[in-house]
Formats: C-alpha cells, sequence, structure tokens
C-alpha cells in the first residue's frame, strides 16, 4: 500500500516537474521571440517546412470535409426543409470548430512530427552539443526559428482550410444537389459575423502556438536514442491533439 | 543560391495565399459593407419598443438594403428607444414623411428596418429624424391582447345569457 502510494507520489512529482520545465522553456523562447523575428532567413526556411509543405493535405482534407458537411448538412436539413441554410450553417461550423481544430491535429501530424523528430535526431546525434561547443545557442539557432515557423504558419493554414472548405460545401450544396447560388451565399453573409471570423482566427494563432511549443518542447528533451526519438514523436501528435481539443473548450467559451 | 530562391517563392506563395484566405472570408462570407465615411449619413427613429432589433440590422426599402442600424440607445427624458441608422450615401432623396417600422424577415428571421416612402417634396438630411413610426411586434403582446379580448368577450356575454334565465 505504501509502495503504491510512493509510486503514485513520484509520477505526480514528475508530471510537475514536466509542466515545470514546460514553462520554463516557454518562457526562455518568449524572450528570444524579438530577436527571432529579425532573423529572417532561418524564419522563412521554417514558415516553408511548416506551411508551404503543409498546403497540399490541409487543401485536400478541407475540400474532403466540406464535401461531406455539404453531404450530411443536406441530408440533415432536409428533414426541416431549409436546404438554403446550409452555405450558413457549414460556414458558421467551419469557420468556429472545424477549420482551426482539424486544421491543428493535421498541423501536429504533418509539422509537429517533422519538427520534433528533427530536433530530437540533433539532440540524439550531438548536434546540439557541438553548436552549444562553438557558441551558438541552440535555442536561438535551431528551436525558436522553428517555433515561430509554426505559429506564423498555423493561423494562415487555418484560413486556407476554411476557404477550401467552404468551396468543398459549396461544390456539393450548388453543383451537386441544386441549392440556388444566390440564395445559398446570401444566405452565409447573413449569418456569418466578423466575430466568427476572429474566433476563427484566434483559435488558429492559439492551436499553432501550442502545437508548436508541444513539438519543439518534445524534440529538445527527447532521450538521445532511437527510441527516444520515437517516443517524442508520439508524445507530439498525442499531446497536442488532446491540448488541442482542451483548448478549444476554453477558447470556445471564452468567446461564445 | 537556387534551392533558398525556390524556398523564398513557395514560402511566399503560401503567405500571400494564406492573407488571400483570410481576405475572403473577412469580405466575401461576412454581411460586413465596408461604407465610406465620408458618402454615408444618419438618420434617426425613436420607438417604443425595438423587439429584438439590433446593431448591424440591415435598413432596406423595398427589400433594397439601403443602410444599417449603427446604434441603439434609450432616451431618459422621452422614455423611447432611440434607432441610430447609417444610410448608403447613394440613396439620399428619402422623402421627409416617410415612415420607418421594425419588421422581422421571415417566420424566425433577424429583425430589420423597413422604410415605405411617403410623399413629401423635401427629403430627410443627415442627423434627421423619421416622424412616421411603427413599434416592433412582440409577440407575447399580441398573444395576451388576444387572451384577454378572448375572456372579455366571454365575461360580456355571460350576463347577457344570464338575465332570460332569471326571468323564467
Amino acid at each position: 500500500m505504501r509502495a503504491v502510494a510512493g509510486e503514485f507520489l513520484q509520477s505526480f512529482l514528475s508530471f510537475l516537474e514536466r509542466i515545470g520545465r514546460l514553462a520554463r522553456f516557454s518562457f526562455q523562447l518568449l524572450a528570444l521571440t524579438p530577436g527571432g523575428l529579425l532573423r529572417g532567413r532561418l524564419l522563412i526556411e521554417q514558415v516553408y517546412n511548416a506551411g508551404a509543405l503543409s498546403l497540399v493535405i490541409i487543401m485536400t482534407c478541407g475540400l474532403f470535409v466540406g464535401m461531406v458537411l455539404g453531404l450530411q448538412g443536406h441530408e440533415l436539413l432536409q428533414r426541416f426543409g431549409s436546404v438554403e441554410m446550409l452555405g450558413s450553417g457549414a460556414a458558421l461550423t467551419l469557420l468556429k470548430e472545424l477549420g482551426p481544430v482539424v486544421t491543428a491535429l493535421l498541423f501536429a501530424g504533418r509539422a509537429g512530427t517533422a519538427l520534433a523528430s528533427e530536433i530530437g535526431l540533433m539532440r540524439a546525434t550531438d548536434q546540439l552539443s557541438a553548436m552549444e561547443i562553438m557558441a551558438v545557442d541552440p535555442m536561438r539557432r535551431v528551436v525558436l526559428p522553428r517555433f515561430l515557423g509554426g505559429a506564423i504558419a498555423m493561423p494562415l493554414l487555418t484560413a486556407v482550410f476554411v476557404v477550401v472548405g467552404i468551396y468543398g460545401v459549396q461544390l456539393i450544396g450548388v453543383q451537386f444537389f441544386g441549392i440556388d447560388q444566390g440564395q445559398f451565399w446570401s444566405q452565409m453573409r447573413g449569418s456569418v459575423e466578423l466575430r466568427d471570423v476572429r474566433e476563427g482566427l484566434v483559435k488558429g494563432v492559439a492551436f499553432g502556438v501550442a502545437c508548436s511549443l508541444i513539438a519543439v518542447y518534445e524534440g529538445y528533451h527527447a532521450d538521445p536514442t532511437a527510441e527516444g526519438v520515437g517516443r517524442a514523436t508520439t508524445r507530439t501528435v498525442v499531446i497536442s491533439a488532446v491540448v488541442t481539443l482542451l483548448l478549444d473548450y476554453i477558447l470556445t467559451a471564452l468567446m461564445i | 543560391m537556387r534551392p533558398s530562391r525556390t524556398i523564398d517563392v513557395s514560402t511566399g506563395l503560401f503567405v500571400l495565399l494564406g492573407f488571400a484566405a483570410i481576405l475572403f472570408l473577412v469580405t466575401q462570407i461576412t454581411n460586413r459593407e465596408f461604407v465610406l465615411r465620408s458618402n454615408s449619413y444618419l438618420l434617426l427613429a425613436q420607438y417604443e419598443n425595438v423587439g429584438g432589433l439590433k446593431p448591424g440590422a440591415p435598413v432596406s426599402m423595398a427589400g433594397v438594403t439601403i443602410g444599417r442600424v449603427a446604434e441603439i440607445h434609450y432616451d431618459m427624458k422621452l422614455y423611447k428607444a432611440v434607432v441610430v441608422m447609417r444610410m448608403d450615401g447613394r440613396y439620399n432623396q428619402i422623402p421627409k414623411d416617410s415612415d420607418a417600422s421594425i419588421f422581422t424577415a421571415g417566420l424566425l428571421g433577424g429583425q430589420y428596418v423597413g422604410i415605405s416612402p411617403g410623399g413629401s417634396d423635401e427629403v430627410l438630411k443627415d442627423g434627421d429624424k423619421f416622424e412616421m413610426v411603427q413599434d416592433a411586434i412582440v409577440l407575447e403582446n399580441l398573444i395576451s391582447k388576444y387572451l384577454f379580448n378572448q375572456a372579455g368577450k366571454k365575461s360580456a356575454d355571460a350576463p347577457a345569457a344570464d338575465p332570460p334565465a332569471a326571468k323564467e
């Protein structure tokens, strides 16, 4: 009984330690951010890695999510005889929830894992130590640009996802089911307000910061072994997904 | 230098695409029309009850949106709600005796201000007030009025029916 309690206490303490380290790590990053924004070349490279390379998967998924939303929404609204509402319903769903959340999950899978395994491998092959010996701060040179690149790319990816998704809804609703084009768009415009767009973008920024932070943290603190890098990559996806959904609830409750 | 250049170009493309998407969301999906401030003018109307009218609701004439409700506040001296409307500058020929009523779009739609033109030669200018208004219809009031009418009818019928019975 005592042993179980002791073990439980130990694991709780190590959990607290992780949280503390994460907090310290994020404050370090925050303090370095103004300097990091000035190093354009590094930043552009990472925006390319996190953003431009994720574009294809984001657009493909956005299109299909939109098309499914069109099918399901049409099927549902048909029962109430108000298929014209499809535009506004789908646009609001995409803007406020599906866009930011699905983009964040895809982002964690596509860009987050790349960041974590890259930094973890640098740790495992002693590249980070080598940098320190050459008096190059790996936080500034490696971690910070990757974090900022991800945080900048995420809201832009979210916006692209939503626009492509709305195109997908339109494709199914207007082209396939023959909802009146004018009604579709005017219903959408009538019910979507500027604050809905703001909500989506704020969520995009928040999820981008959270997912990138988790990815670079897990990579930077990975065990320097092949297994450690693998574990760090897995943890990145799992923690990012959970944190995204938790944050989503909090942000929705705050902004609704 | 070549790979770095391709990275720059595709990053630029990505960022441009992202901002274009945001711009699309802000301008095409929302109902916010960018009315030029210099070109628009304000009109006022006072109501006993504005119902569910909200800032941003359309002001329409014959179904065409010609302005938006900019602000709603309560006047403590008149005990009336004051609705401030920002009108599109293109539509500046609204007769002075026009009537501004609060309607509901559809059965469950939002409320809007509908203007039906009067016959006066004088037109409303910036800061003018609508003389003829019609309040929002509150469903509860309508129902309670109907119910009271029914109850009133019954109690009016009852005494009329009683006397003959009493005579016998």
